[in-house]
């Protein structure tokens, strides 16, 4: 294993050579906001909120804006993680995400329990800028314990990747382009006819917003303990089933 | 010292955010030294007066009548609060607007789901049009404070509050100041 050696943030760090630029910032304490991120399932670069700026090295060449979480680390690399530029593009995209579905905090299963609204306040969003597209979305409750509510969804495909990667059921999928995309289940039938779900629930565990919830859960409700899923995982990785 | 005039305006809400305002309990009796309340629903005041400091304005830009009324806020105010969700994001009461158009609406509400014999409200002059689309008060003009939360608590509306009595910045952030919902 050769050892990478970087700047972060003015601060030497070093790492190993498959690390991404969010491992190793992690490692070192250097806060990234992320929201599609998912320990132990694969990185996807999704939601474009770990964007760190990456030294160019040349004055007539602008830094490049690289999503750490799927950016390996380079021997000599310098990376800014919280440049005025970062935050300006990080705010916009969590406005962004607001403006694109229905998302009403006051009413919603997740209030008070959700990796959006967490990330607004750390970005600063105290308002939306851009015009709200305020689309129609569907709401599937009819899977006996869970539900899906396309309202709050921000498209991380987190409960894809656990269903795929994890659970191996392949039920979630994206369906879809651009700002029509929508998650499905199965061949786009409602969730309660879609055969290859085994109901686990992990789905449930990784959503980071109320868009997939426990049915019965009500304004506020909806909270989750992530640490069920870390467990499973890092089991999985140490095969420590496996006797 | 001249006391701030400080205006309240009820616009389309559930007047949650004007309750949480009064939750500030025995601090109203300190606030109501150090500010005028030129217009509010909590004063019996029937015109927009022309020369007022802050106004908190609570809720959603929905119809005709908070149209003009936060236009003439606007031209006659220092400092636009957008005061509570509804104010900021339009929230609760722009759940109408992913539905359809404003006619179906009323006909569903008042004919369709109703079920005692009815029409849709149109008293030209006495009851105020719907808007198309309910949209957040900085859709229409601009706003100066953003303070959101549905309603906002009343340390939120108080911190607020002191920070603009002592002629503090008002850019508002952190969990307790901002966190919607
Ligand atoms: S998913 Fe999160 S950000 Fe969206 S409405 Fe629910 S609590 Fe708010
Ligand atoms: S349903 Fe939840 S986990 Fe799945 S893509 Fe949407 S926000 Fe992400
Ligand atoms: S966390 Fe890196 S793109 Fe979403």
């Amino acid at each position: 294993m050769t050892v990478k050696t970087l700047t972060i943030d003015d601060k030497l760090v070093s790492a190993r050579e498959q690390d991404t630029i969010l491992d190793v910032a992690r490692e070192s304490g250097i806060p990234i906001p992320t929201l599609c991120h998912l320990d132990g399932v694969k990185d996807v670069g999704a939601c474009r909120l770990c964007l760190v700026e990456i030294a160019s090295g040349s004055p007539d060449r602008p830094n490049r804006l690289q999503p750490a979480c799927v950016t390996k680390v380079v021997e000599g690399m310098v990376v800014y993680t919280a440049t005025e530029r970062l935050k300006k593009y990080r705010r916009m995209i969590v406005e962004l995400l607001f403006s694109e579905r229905n998302h009403i905090c006051s009413v919603c299963v997740a209030n008070g329990h959700c990796e959006l609204q967490d990330i607004a306040i750390t970005v600063g969003m105290d308002h939306v800028r851009y015009e709200y597209v305020s689309p129609l979305c569907e709401v599937d409750i009819t899977h006996g314990l869970f539900g899906v509510d396309q309202n709050r969804c921000i498209l991380c495909t987190r409960c894809v990747r656990v269903c795929d990667e994890i659970e191996g059921a392949h039920t979630w999928d994206v369906a879809g382009r651009g700002i029509g995309a929508r998650v499905i289940t199965d061949l786009h039938q409602s969730w309660g006819e879609a055969r290859s779900c085994t109901s686990c629930g992990k789905c449930v565990l990784a959503c980071p917003t109320g868009a997939i919830f426990r049915q019965g859960a009500t304004v506020a409700e909806m909270d989750r303990d992530r640490s069920r899923l870390s467990v499973l995982m890092t089991a999985r990785e140490k095969r420590e089933w496996i006797g | 010292m001249d006391r701030l005039t400080l205006a309240t305006i009820w616009l389309g809400g559930c007047s949650g955010c004007h309750m949480s305002f009064l939750d500030m309990d025995e601090w109203l009796i300190a606030l109501a030294e150090r500010v005028e309340v030129v217009y509010s629903p909590f004063a019996d005041v029937k015109t927009y007066p022309d020369n007022v400091h802050v106004a908190l304005i609570e809720g959603a830009i929905a119809n005709d009548d908070h149209l003009k009324l936060i236009q003439q806020a606007r031209r006659c105010t220092d400092l636009l609060i957008a005061f509570g969700d509804c104010a900021v994001t339009g929230n609760v009461t722009a759940l109408r607007n992913p539905l359809s158009s404003v006619q179906d609406i009323l006909q569903y509400v008042y004919v369709e789901a109703s079920d005692i014999e009815n029409t849709p409200p149109d008293e030209a002059g006495i009851v105020p049009p719907l808007l198309d689309r309910v949209v957040p008060v900085h859709a229409v003009v601009p706003v100066d404070v953003y303070l959101p939360g549905c309603p906002p608590p009343a340390d939120r509306i108080r911190a607020v509050l002191e920070r603009l009595l002592v002629g503090e910045a008002l850019q508002l952030a952190g969990r307790e100041l901002i966190k919607f919902g």
